[in-house]
């Protein structure tokens, strides 16, 4: 997928004034935030704050552990008969699904929702080579029926309103009128039947992978992802090389923790642990299982101060949470990733200079940190980021001039003084909107008026009046 | 993150960092605070070359810029032995971020470090520092408050329950709830400017909650979130208006 993160003020100004666009993303996150809060800590405060840091535990060992667990990981993978293969980069994953596809002379893909597919472009290469794809999660379906592109890690078609989805099943399938979400549901659930029978390749993504027991795991909801993986006679797994933990009882914990902070269930719908293509004795099944292990930017980020970024389970919580998400949505933030954890991972694994207002898109409230399930530290890399963003010259000239005036000013409590003489003096005469950067805030809100009397001079007079 | 042991400030003399932004623009919230601290018996200075903490600087990344403010604020408050600031915004930065600012500076850093650990929050220091719960405070008539939490005093510093309680504990005085009370007011300091169409969206959402509530007055810990939420009040002619809670408690003072 393209990288269009530098675009963000303009998108985000375009998305705070769509009515349809609000009303969706405030509701979507709405509940969102607030299933989680009731299913983080229905047995009280401490224990979901306890399961939180013992998540954030785990997920920081396997990260400090990740080249020797990923070589147990496909050690043991390669033993229970899943086929292994390392993508270095985004065109690496298309060529070894392309080939997998060629080789098995694949005309039509099933997929299951997959981020990381998004992120190396897979649809894409399936189309340019006349292969059929269709997403099979009912978000994802929707974003491939309507040409866009998913705008929440875990809820992809969050910034439709159901009027605006109902109307394109209209459109485009034919759907008789209704405005009931589970009739809507139903008649795709039809249509989607016949491509699951049909399929020659099924392509999921995986929420981690068990290195102690070469497990690849699937968390999913609607079924979509347990037909793709089982149904065709080639699966095809694509997951980053950060997902891999190191034991079943680590995943015990983080098979909790994700389902209450991404939807607020206790327990996902269904649960997989795939250990392997068809044994002889079971009656179905795939006959290939492959494990695509991408890289794809992620070991460059491994050595730097935002690793951090990579124990992150893609669970949505942030975005949900994000009072900046909450009124723009995830197409501002121009990548596969959105919301605050985006913001950190797309100049992460884009490079900064694709992506300079992603770590300034944040009023740094700390709400992204406070609800992450594995605690990642959001706003301390956003402050990371911006730093970068001085030292490497990619910040406007008129805040590094300001910025730099502000300093000299505040060094000097002369000079401080005088620049607040000079600003009650103007404060006085502002009009109602100003020009320049100064106009931002303006636009929205009354500028204050400083006051007649700086503190310093009522505390001299203060102490004046008193005897002492 | 290392954080030094706070030695406790009772009995002690008060530094009091006003912050630049009540000194020039809402002195009397800083004279509120003087009020009240004198109220409880403290011994008050105000050491009158300090500026400002250095976060505007920091949180744009211009981190020499900031660390040459911050370091004028360590040669300000060397002598101090309690730091009271009327906001959870820049205690946090003097708290926390001063120790990521100076990691590297083995000359500045035990300095940065005292700092730190003798740094309050105005409420934080009352009912955290000297124990006290209840300022024996009564307005002069009946006014119903809610509160704003502000972000930095909350996620950063933990605080919430201190203003809850003095006030609860203000005669006249009731509390109110108010919607979403933990979501920010969108302020972000130069966010605001940067990116003024998010900022003023989440100040809308945050303006909504404000003129729903019961209350009539909204207190909040930090004087730019209060620039923020009244800037817009008033653009939209609310009724409504946010104040500092030194200011509200400073008003039960009045004999």
């Amino acid at each position: 997928m393209k990288v269009d993160a530098n675009n963000f003020v303009s998108v985000a100004q375009i998305a705070v004034n769509d009515p349809d666009l609000q009303e969706a993303v405030s509701l979507g996150t709405y509940n969102g935030y607030s299933k989680r809060l009731v299913a983080m800590f229905s047995n009280g405060h401490e224990h979901g704050e306890a399961m939180r840091q013992q998540a954030a535990a785990m997920r920081r060992r396997a990260i400090q552990k990740l080249p020797d667990l990923l070589e147990l990981a496909e050690k043991n993978m390669t033993a229970n008969g899943i086929k292994v293969l390392w993508a270095e980069t985004a065109e690496d994953v298309r060529n070894m699904v392309l080939d997998i596809a060629k080789k098995r002379n694949a005309k039509l893909v099933a997929k299951s929702k997959s981020m990381i597919s998004e992120e190396v472009a897979l649809n894409h290469a399936f189309e340019e080579n006349g292969i059929e794809v269709v997403e099979t999660d009912l978000g994802e379906y929707i974003i491939q029926l309507n040409k866009e592109t998913p705008s929440h890690i875990v809820m992809p078609v969050m910034h439709r309103t159901k009027r605006e989805i109902r109307d394109l099943f209209m459109r485009e399938l034919n759907m008789p009128f209704t405005d009931d979400a589970a009739e809507m549901t139903a008649f795709i659930r039809k249509h989607l039947r016949q491509v699951f029978v049909n399929a020659d390749i099924g392509i999921s993504g995986g929420n981690f992978i068990i290195a102690e027991s070469g497990s690849l795991c699937l968390v999913t909801n609607e079924g979509n992802g347990r037909m793709v993986t089982a149904m065709p006679k080639v699966h095809i797994g694509i997951v980053g090389i950060e997902k891999v933990i190191e034991t079943i009882e680590d995943y015990a914990t983080l098979t909790q923790i994700l389902p209450r902070s991404a939807t607020g269930q206790q327990m996902t719908v269904y649960m997989q642990m795939i250990n392997g293509p068809r044994r002889e004795d079971e009656p179905d099944g795939p006959d290939e299982v492959y494990v695509i292990l991408v890289d794809n930017g992620r070991s460059k980020v491994y050595a730097t101060k935002y690793a951090e970024a990579l124990t992150c389970i893609r669970c949505g919580a942030c975005l949900n949470a994000c009072p900046v998400y909450q009124v723009t949505g995830g197409h501002a933030y121009g990548w596969v990733y959105s919301g605050p954890i985006g913001a950190v991972i797309t100049p992460a694994l884009t490079g900064l200079e694709n992506a300079t207002p992603l770590p300034q898109a944040s009023s740094l409230c700390g709400k992204c940190k406070q609800v992450c399930p594995v605690d990642i530290d959001i706003p301390r890399m956003l402050l990371d980021l911006r730093h970068e963003l001085v030292e490497k010259g990619m910040t406007d000239k008129i805040f590094d001039v300001g910025l730099k005036a502000w300093s000299i000013g505040n060094r000097s409590p002369k000079l401080f003084i005088m620049g607040g003489a000079v600003a009650r003096f103007g404060t006085r005469f502002l009009p109602n909107r100003l020009p320049g950067p100064l106009g931002g805030w303006t636009k929205y809100r009354d500028f204050p008026q400083f006051a007649p009397k700086p503190f310093r001079e009522l505390w001299k007079e203060r102490k004046k009046g008193k005897p002492s | 993150m290392y954080l030094p042991e706070r030695p406790s400030p009772k009995g002690k003399r008060v530094s009091l960092f006003v912050t630049c932004i009540v000194d020039m623009v809402y002195p009397a919230v800083g004279m509120s605070v003087v009020d009240i601290l004198e109220h409880l018996g403290v011994e008050i200075d105000f050491p009158e070359n300090q500026t400002c903490c250095g976060q505007p600087g920091y949180n744009s990344g211009y981190r020499n810029d900031a660390r040459e403010v911050a370091l004028h604020f360590l040669r300000v408050f060397a002598d101090a032995d309690v730091i009271v600031v009327p906001s959870g915004s820049c205690a946090a930065m003097i708290r926390h971020e001063y120790l990521t600012l100076f990691a590297d500076d083995p000359v500045w850093l035990p300095h940065a470090q005292r700092a730190a650990s003798i740094t309050w929050e105005f409420t934080e220091f009352i009912v955290q520092g000297l124990g006290i719960t209840d300022l024996k405070l009564r307005l002069p008539q009946p006014q119903t408050f809610a509160i704003h939490d502000a972000c930095h005093g909350l996620r950063i510093l933990g605080l919430g329950e201190e203003a809850r309680t003095l006030l609860a504990n203000v005669e006249n005085a009731a509390l109110e709830d108010l919607k979403d009370a933990d979501a920010c007011c969108g302020f972000g300091g130069l966010f605001s400017v940067k990116m003024a169409d998010v900022s003023g969206a989440m100040l809308q959402k945050k303006i909504d909650c404000i003129n729903h509530c019961p209350a009539a007055t909204i207190i909040t810990g930090d004087t730019s979130c209060m620039t923020q939420m009244n800037g817009g009040l008033s653009r939209q002619k609310s009724v409504k208006r946010v104040r500092h809670i030194a200011d509200v408690l400073a008003e039960g003072l009045k004999k």
